[in-house]
């Protein structure tokens, strides 16, 4: 049994059990942590694959970037957890036996195959994974890889409007009223007759 | 080394687990949400496996987009359950019924 073995089922146990509390745990900040600790051991996996963007990706975009965006909102919510909680363990009957149903009918799918039962090799020491992947998603994959960018920049703009708020006590500038507007709406020229000295006659005394 | 037949059944086993959180945590679309990051990484776990068993990076490249929509899901399904926060005060799935469903 070689060390990447071992690895593997190090990480995979830590994986499945960290899956498992996420699922079970009161808190869901303490969930969405454990969902960090199972995406850095699927990570530690990907990496056993010899799929190195990727696994680093997944940490970068994953932890850095979807897993704070979840404990944001998690923190920002004021829930009821006893309302949420109800009914919890109630659904584990079923839940457990769609759950092992779906196990064993794999397993016994992937035991009865014949193919993938042998270990690749590792991929010769120069080889670059980013290279390769890089080499087909600009070449192969571009217009995919562009349609991606678009769904990015979609979600950006559906994410922005929907929790876009407008204050009425905000005083903000409308552009186009802006730069519409001409010398005649604010300035207004008034001929006046030039002014002729008047003798300045000094105050009546007041009387006491 | 690794066989094939090790990551397919761990990412059974991590499929499994989230389907099952999906059916306890009905009420709560938190854990829901995470629990279908979940799903969608056993997918992945199973499209890097094949990819590596079959020496094709064509698999790694549809992990690539699969990364790219459920970031965009993600960010769109946090933004919608903070809007219905705003509006409801509650996230429980028994409180959004405005459409008699």
């Amino acid at each position: 049994m070689d060390f990447s073995l071992v690895l593997f089922y190090v990480l995979g146990a830590v994986l499945i059990g960290s899956s498992l509390l996420v699922i079970t745990v009161r808190n869901p900040v303490h969930a969405a942590l454990f969902l960090v600790l199972a995406f850095v051991n699927a990570a530690g996996l990907w990496l056993l694959a010899y799929a190195e963007f990727l696994a680093i990706t997944l940490v970068l975009v994953y932890v850095g970037a979807v897993m704070v965006l979840f404990l944001f909102v998690v923190m920002m919510l004021d829930i009821n957890l006893d309302r949420l909680r109800e009914g919890f363990w109630r659904n584990l009957p079923l839940a457990g036996a769609v759950g092992v149903l779906m196990v064993v009918e794999m397993a016994a799918l992937f035991l009865r195959a014949a193919t993938g039962t042998g270990a690749p090799g590792a991929p010769p020491a120069d080889y670059s994974n980013s290279k390769a992947l890089g080499a087909v998603i600009y070449t192969d994959y571009v217009f995919p890889f562009e349609l991606a960018a678009v769904v990015l920049l979609v979600a950006i703009v559906a994410a922005i409007a929907l929790t876009l708020r407008h204050r009425k006590e905000t005083k903000y500038q409308d552009p186009a009223t802006q730069l519409s507007v001409r010398a005649k709406d604010r300035l207004k020229i008034v001929k006046l007759p030039p002014e002729t000295q008047v003798p300045v006659e000094p105050p009546p005394e007041a009387a006491k | 080394m690794i066989p094939l037949n090790h990551f397919l059944f761990l990412s059974a086993l991590l499929f499994a687990v989230s389907v099952i959180g999906i059916f306890m945590n009905r009420k709560n679309l938190i854990v829901l949400l995470m629990a279908i990051e979940l799903m969608l990484l056993a997918v992945n776990m199973n499209f890097v496996a094949f990819s590596r068993d079959l020496n094709d990076i064509s698999g790694q490249v549809f992990v690539f987009f699969i990364l790219t929509v459920a970031a965009a899901e993600s960010a769109i399904g946090l933004a919608i359950l903070v809007a219905l926060f705003r509006n409801l005060h509650s996230i429980h799935v028994d409180d959004l019924d405005t459409l008699k469903g």
